[in-house]
């Protein structure tokens, strides 16, 4: 036993009172899909967890049918200060049950406790707060006059912040008074059929929140075919945003998408390098890599990069790989089979093509989907591990010798969804962040996120904005573009 | 005895210079009575192309002017239009069979509409961005960004053919990009003389780039270019609205759907349709 190792802490399951079956939530009933059913697994152990009731088709048309009637009976109704305190009643039932939560979702997804303790679900309960604020207050906002619902938004949401996802999309939604019909994601349905009951206990109006369990192509499809949804909101990968914009081309749904990226984390050498260093582990082994706006490029300085990298290797070595459910756990499991896959075919691809490969040298468990936490140096900007989204915990280092050598590099990727600078001269910081195509930039820190600043990309990263008064504007009419 | 008059050879207007279409094509327009009015170019992908590229080229030098000076460009393009009301009035009328008062009006409308944005350059940061209150010890501002290169349909001749297009370059000017702009398909030789404007009114060369032709021919290779940022549809209609915005998908560019704003409106959320807003995180300590 080394310095480093501590006794077991498992955060107890023993809260979660989960069924063996979940069904549909639709029009505030439980109803059975006619997609068949998936058993729900926890990534870490392979153990199942829930059967899924898997929505097809015609289900969905009966959600959005449940949804565009609550809406023109009931939600367009109501004024934004009513509409607000269910919201309100949301966010405090979310904070009361908070803890089983975050126990469900590490168990669904395989993040680390501490992860969906500390952050994912506190900010759930943050962003529904903040938009319920906002229900009566929407003639503020700035938006154009007589701002009003566009009525029934279908929203699509990704499998690494399961829970925050959906409130980033439903609270904003439910604020600017549409009714919602919410797709989860196929590997971590558990928290949106959860969050079910919270709409129960807070005595919302049945069919103003659907939750869908299904598969993209199936029910995901047919949500953003439907002639019936007013407005798309998808997270995901570029791939699939693209056909959901090409899909809706000459349609009046209005869209927006949050997609992939493939950040740049900028160490200059006047930063200060042991904060920078974590700074870059949170950048990119936050949440096993599964985050859209990781910092999965490290551009470094040329005189510094041999004293960073050796620091990150060394702390990277303290970090604990493992037990999710366990409070002292660093990184968790890789949400699925296809995705570690995924992980370890690029990492292969990036050996292929002559980047050299470190990976920390740990256990990992013997049942369940994990990767090492791996660093990719001697990487050209043409690599593919340079290029394409992993969405895994694999960095690529990169060098550079001037501002401008950074910025560049920085810039030359189709997406642009987030960025970080590491200097102690303020005015250095402002002039790179001034010239990096990302739509979040974070100076000396990284993946921060809060429900009053606005989120989203540039180019490749998608359209749109959530948080804050922007991301009002995606569920209000008099929007601009789509 | 009577002089005879010089006729204009109406060219595209590319990176500050007027070409002719690298095609060699040319489309007659003709007056509504009937009579020859010119042979305007009848710009081709190649030059769709070249546009992009002297677009690209101008984005990084009008992107970072500071907004005072946009400001105070968009309102000398409004001086020089003023200047020559009695031109684009006579040809309007001429071209499209407009009442000398209604040609007035849609003049002197492109020209309000052309100072209207000259003041916005300045303000609209303040209004559409600002600070966020975040919960944690941090400077966090939100800024609205131009989009970068924005192909624009500019609405045809019932809409207006000097005035369709001022409203469409306008906004998206205010916010630092650039544009290539397909002047109305049916009466081009009012945006064409635009050109003429502009060129003599300080906006930098490439800016702006005004192409004459067919919509049809050209918007889909505009909607489909990479290097491309957003396109605006309003003046495009049917299927190949549609098409262009099919295409746009492979690339994710932002589209302004037709009849999202009227062929001649005027609006903050035309302005704010052709930004990204960039939030940028600080870390405030006592050290």
């Amino acid at each position: 036993m080394s310095f480093r190792d501590y006794a077991p802490a498992p955060e107890s399951t023993a809260i979660l009172n989960l069924r063996p079956h979940y069904g549909l939530y639709i029009d505030g009933q439980w109803t059975e899909g006619g997609g068949g059913s998936i058993t729900s697994i926890s990534p870490a152990t392979e153990k199942s967890i829930a059967e899924i009731s898997m929505a097809d088709s015609s289900d969905i048309d009966r959600a959005v049918l449940a949804a565009r009637k609550s809406y023109d009976t009931v939600w367009s109704r109501m004024s934004g200060a009513e509409r607000g305190k269910y919201l309100y009643r949301i966010a405090r039932l979310i904070q009361e049950r908070a803890r089983e939560f975050a126990v469900a979702e590490t168990l669904d997804n395989g993040k680390p406790i501490r992860e969906t303790r500390d952050i994912d679900i506190p900010l759930v309960a943050a962003w529904f707060f903040h938009y319920a604020g906002w229900a009566d207050k929407l003639d503020y906002a700035g938006l154009g006059p007589n701002p009003s619902a566009l009525g029934v938004a279908g929203q699509i949401i990704p499998w690494n912040f399961p829970l925050l996802m959906l409130a980033w999309k439903v609270a904003p939604a439910l604020a600017a008074g549409n009714t919602v019909v919410l797709k989860p994601a196929e590997t971590t349905p558990l928290t949106a059929l959860m969050f079910a009951d919270i709409c129960q206990q807070a005595g919302l109006p049945a069919g103003v929140v659907n939750i869908v369990p299904g598969h993209g192509g199936v029910a995901g499809t047919a949500l953003v075919e439907h002639a019936g949804v007013n407005k798309i909101a998808f997270t995901g990968s570029t791939a699939v945003g693209r056909n959901i914009a090409r899909t809706l081309a000459g349609t009046e749904t209005r869209v927006t998408l949050e997609l992939g990226g493939k950040g740049a984390n900028i160490v200059f050498d006047d930063a200060a390098v042991d904060e920078a260093v974590e700074g870059i582990i949170a950048g990119i082994f936050f949440n096993q890599g599964h985050v859209c706006c990781a910092g999965s490029r490290l551009l470094v300085q040329e005189n510094i990069q041999d004293e960073v990298v050796e620091k990150l290797t060394r702390r990277l070595a303290t970090l604990r790989l493992g037990d999710p459910l366990d409070k002292n756990t660093d990184i968790g499991a890789v949400n699925s089979k296809a995705q570690l896959a995924r992980i370890t075919a690029i990492a292969e691809t990036g050996e292929a093509e002559g980047a050299t490969r470190w990976t920390l040298d740990c256990e990992i468990p013997s049942k369940g989907f994990w990767f090492r936490p791996t660093i990719f140096t001697n990487v050209t900007t043409s690599n593919t591990v340079a290029r394409d989204e992993i969405f895994g915990p694999v960095l690529s280092v990169l060098s550079f010798r001037t501002p401008d050598e950074a910025i560049i590099k920085a810039n030359n990727t189709p997406y642009g969804l987030s960025a970080g600078i590491w200097t102690q001269n303020a005015s250095r910081m402002l002039r790179v962040a001034d010239s990096l195509r990302a739509g979040v930039v974070w100076a000396n820190t990284f993946n921060q996120f809060d429900p009053t600043s606005p989120f989203g990309g540039y180019k490749e990263s998608g359209y749109g904005r959530e948080g804050g008064r922007h991301g009002l504007a995606a569920y209000l009419a008099n929007g601009g573009a789509r | 005895m009577s002089r005879l008059a010089i006729p204009k050879t109406y060219k595209l207007f590319i990176g500050g210079k007027f070409p002719r279409s690298e095609s060699g094509r040319t489309t007659e327009v003709l007056s509504p009575s009937g009579k020859f009015v010119a042979n305007v170019a009848k710009a081709s992908r190649k030059d769709a192309r070249d546009a992009v590229v002297a677009a690209r080229a101008a984005w990084a030098g009008w992107s970072g002017a500071s907004a005072y000076n946009r400001g105070q460009v968009l309102y000398r393009v409004a001086e020089m239009l003023e200047g020559r009301l009695d031109q684009f009035v006579a040809e309007i009328v001429e071209t499209t069979g407009a009442s000398t008062a209604d040609a007035r009006r849609e003049v002197a409308a492109a020209i309000d509409c052309l100072v209207w944005h000259a003041g916005w350059t300045d303000k609209f940061a303040q209004v559409h961005g600002g600070a966020n209150p975040v919960a944690g010890p941090f400077f966090n501002l939100s800024v609205p960004e131009s989009t970068g290169v924005i192909a624009l349909v500019a609405p045809s001749v019932e809409q207006s053919s000097l005035l369709g297009l001022v409203s469409s370059v306008a906004p998206a000017l205010t916010t630092g990009n650039v544009v290539v702009v397909l002047a109305s398909e049916h009466a081009p030789c009012a945006a064409m003389t635009f050109a003429e404007v502009l060129a003599t009114s300080d906006i930098p060369g490439g800016v702006v780039n005004i192409l004459s032709g067919s919509v049809a021919e050209v918007a889909p290779w505009l909607a489909s270019h990479a290097d491309v940022n957003a396109i605006d549809l309003t003046g495009a209609t049917g299927e190949i609205a549609v098409e262009c915005e099919r295409s746009a998908a492979q690339t994710l560019m932002r589209v302004v759907r037709p009849g999202t704003f009227g062929p001649t409106e005027s609006a903050f959320s035309r302005i704010a349709a052709f930004v990204e807003t960039k939030t940028v995180w600080h870390t405030k300590s006592l050290a």
